[in-house]
């Protein structure tokens, strides 16, 4: 049914849809209203017999469910941020021992300095451990997306992570069609686990494995990983027969039947670049836009596809490498390998920095004249990054960068010093 | 040399192995029945105090529960000698995840069960003490909280035995380890540190909280016994002497074992709901001929030990005596 929802309750309704039978919580904004829905709905038992758990720490919430997944239940938990670092070790743990966990990432920065606004840095920072990421570009996404997690998850044994800019998408209210329960039975089958502790048949699950088969445990899980390239436009196509609108996918691309610059991004940034495309189209500029859906696995080569005639790669990352640059856009590179195509790297939106069309507009055309430095940071003040400069080259207890950054911005009324 | 008369299987001998005791004392471990949870084969040290204390933890807790049982381990010994892939020693359904979590990953096998409607599934988690009261304590604390259908297992051998002997939460006063070396005035760990997690337990008001020792592992069965027939959260902290790490005899696991209790230094208790039903006398004396000592100046340490002894002793009192149970019995799961 569509309706005007905010964006984490729409969520929790396509989650309470699925039918999880663990979902463990653990509060950090901006993912809490979605656990708070589902903890009203499972206690007003539309969600079965759901087992709701509040637990300790973000770091018990995925061990929670690493124990009930492997008892064979449909598990779920969401996070953010500090929280997904807090649990990065069961985060590795889950993916290792093949447990198909769904797990909502609404995401945002990772402080010092402490900032609860929305960048992928979270996602990023576990971009390699072993689950498949999905970034959705608005709130109807984020929620088909879900769908098709559970069931990408459970035919892969493979954990998944549906990530979702926190905020921009979770508190968004804005017309959602979210589904009902007949086609979601439809869609999604029960839960048939590979591997479930069982007192009739005993496994042990978790055993210690030395040099003599580490690498062909790893190499097993990086192929089942791959194969989610494969089972994605699948589900992609099922989703579409079964509820009539096409959703997700590894990438997709608009306006790039002729375009020399591609704008490559993930995540609620797509719509503003889009626009930023249409009105650069107006003026002349061949520009198109690639949105990445899936992150991991990386689809190098549908990427590398849809950039065909390009000559020109910009991509937007809302994330940093410090002391590198960029992370998406080295994907990106190795996806283009011995072509010919210049690629820049544009870091935006870090710690809920908003990216307008016009910031947009412009890096798009200095990009084209090749006047963009490298790595190119979005709407950057340099004025406050030489005034810090120079105070720390005159003072050597300067302080904490953050506070005076602030007092120079006259961000904040009263001085601490 | 020393020597001691050994006596095997005799009519009026209470050894854990003896099968001519009757029906109702006998061990588990003595039945031809026994599982074998943890199978011979295993690459624990000789001597191993964790792998005794587990293999009658474990038979005893699939006698008791109908064989429907299911464990999470945490990393540590335990995890490690017993499963280098491809061997396995278990012959129950076993899990290990990480070293901090196995209360947690058995919180959410024991909520899979219940959406499952199987009742009749046990689950039971096990750690070393720094899985247990360390690193893993917060994990411990919210399961304790929520009254997670679990029963804990701590297999507390005063260290971080598995990384090579480093000093934990739970490592005694003056106990010499690589990180709390015998070097200065004072041996060893100073007094005054260390985490008494079964008072803690306590103070959660779970349903069932005890202390066992392979000392007495009559009792360290009737205990697990025990707390399989209750449901919500447990914990039963098994003292396992460690020749490796304490630099025992390995053929003198059970006397020292036996030293630590008598003396009064890991004292037995039981309590349900907060509140202790049983407690076991110690015979304090014992002290200044145990052997745990390495001090320069033996005799004052044995005073401080002494005095650390009566403190634990006066604290076990208060604990069995003035527990306040939070939950009422009828409310468990």
């Amino acid at each position: 049914m569509r309706m005007q929802i905010e964006g984490s309750q729409a969520v929790a309704d396509a989650i309470a849809l699925c039918q999880p039978e663990v979902i463990a919580a653990y509060p950090i904004s901006p993912q809490t209203h979605i656990v708070e829905r589902l903890s009203r709905k499972t206690k007003q038992g539309h969600i079965g017999r759901c087992q709701f758990l509040n637990v300790e720490s973000e770091f018990a919430a995925l061990s929670v469910l690493i124990g009930a997944s492997a008892s064979g239940a449909r598990t779920y938990t969401a996070t953010s941020s500090q929280g997904l670092l807090f649990m990065a070790e069961a985060v590795y743990n889950a993916a290792g021992l093949g447990l198909p966990i769904v797990m909502t990432i609404a995401n945002r920065a990772i402080g010092a300095p402490i900032n609860i606004w929305n960048d992928h840095s979270d996602s990023m920072a576990l971009r390699d451990a072993g689950w498949i990421q999905l970034f959705a570009e608005d709130n109807q996404d984020a929620v088909d997306l879900h769908i098709q997690a559970f069931r990408l998850a459970e035919s892969l044994s493979c954990p998944v992570m549906v990530c979702m800019d926190g905020y921009v998408l979770t508190h968004a209210y804005e017309p959602v069609d979210v589904p009902d329960a007949v086609q979601v039975n439809a869609y999604l089958p029960p839960y048939d686990p590979v591997q479930v502790l069982d007192p009739e048949r005993p496994v042990s699950i978790g055993a210690m494995v030395g040099p003599e088969a580490f690498t062909e445990v790893k190499y097993f899980s990086h192929q089942q990983h791959l194969r989610a390239l494969e089972v994605m436009p699948e589900l992609v196509e099922a989703f579409e027969q079964h509820f009539q609108r096409r959703s997700g996918g590894l990438c997709s691309a608009y306006r790039m039947e002729d375009a020399d610059i591609a704008v490559i991004a993930m995540g609620s940034v797509i719509g503003t670049i889009k626009d930023a495309v249409d009105e650069l189209r107006n003026t002349g500029v061949r520009v198109g836009c690639v949105k990445i859906g899936c992150y991991r696995p990386f689809p190098k080569f549908q990427v590398s596809a849809l950039l065909e005639k390009t000559t020109r790669v910009i991509v937007v990352e809302k994330d940093l490498a410090v002391g590198m640059g960029g992370i998406v856009s080295a994907d990106v590179q190795s996806a283009l390998q011995g072509r010919q195509i210049s690629v820049h790297t544009v870091i935006a939106g870090l710690g809920g920095r908003s990216i307008s069309t016009s910031s947009l507009k412009h890096m798009i055309l200095e990009a084209r004249a090749e006047r963009l430095t490298e790595p190119y940071f979005l709407d950057l003040n340099k004025t406050v990054i030489e005034q810090e400069l120079a105070r720390r080259r005159d003072i050597r207890r300067a302080g904490p960068v953050a506070e005076h950054m602030l007092q120079t911005m006259n961000v904040i009324g009263t001085k601490v010093s | 040399m020393t020597t001691e008369r050994i006596k095997f299987y005799q009519t009026g001998t209470f050894t854990a192995g003896n099968r001519l005791l009757d029906e109702a004392t006998r061990t588990v471990q003595s039945r031809l029945d026994r599982t074998n949870s943890l199978n011979s084969g295993h690459r624990a040290c000789q001597g191993c105090g964790e792998a005794l204390g587990a293999r009658y933890a474990l038979d005893a807790a699939m006698r008791a529960s109908h064989n429907q049982l299911i464990a999470v381990n945490a990393t540590g010994c335990l995890e490690v000698f017993s499963s280098p892939y491809p061997e396995s020693a278990w012959q129950i359904p076993w899990m290990h995840s990480l070293f901090g979590n196995a209360p947690a990953v058995a919180s959410g096998i024991a909520a899979a069960l219940r959406a499952k409607r199987r009742d009749d599934v046990t689950v039971i988690a096990q750690g070393g003490d720094g899985a247990t009261v360390d690193i893993g304590f917060g994990c411990l604390s919210g399961m304790f909280e929520r009254n997670d259908d679990v029963l804990y297992l701590c297999y507390d051998n005063e260290a971080y035995m598995n990384t090579g002997i480093q000093r934990s939460g739970a490592t005694p006063p003056f106990a010499r380890t690589n990180t709390t070396q015998a070097v200065g005035e004072h041996p060893g760990n100073p007094i005054g540190n260390g985490k008494n997690v079964p008072r803690i337990a306590l103070a959660h008001g779970i349903p069932y909280v005890a202390t066992a020792s392979v000392a007495d592992l009559h009792d360290l069965e009737r205990k697990v016994t025990k707390a399989i027939g209750v449901r919500g959260a447990r914990y039963i902290h098994v003292h396992v002497p460690c020749p490796l790490g304490w630099g025992s005899d390995p053929a003198h696991t059970m006397k020292v074992a036996r030293l630590a209790v008598e003396s009064g230094l890991f004292p037995l208790f039981e309590a349900e709901f907060g509140k202790g039903i049983r407690a076991v006398p110690s015979v304090r004396g014992r002290i200044r001929k145990s052997h745990l000592l390495h001090a320069d100046s033996p005799q004052s340490s044995c005073r401080t030990l002494s005095g650390a002894t009566d403190s634990i002793q006066a604290s076990v009192r208060s604990a069995a005596g003035h527990g306040s149970p939070r939950r009422d019995p009828s409310n468990g799961r």
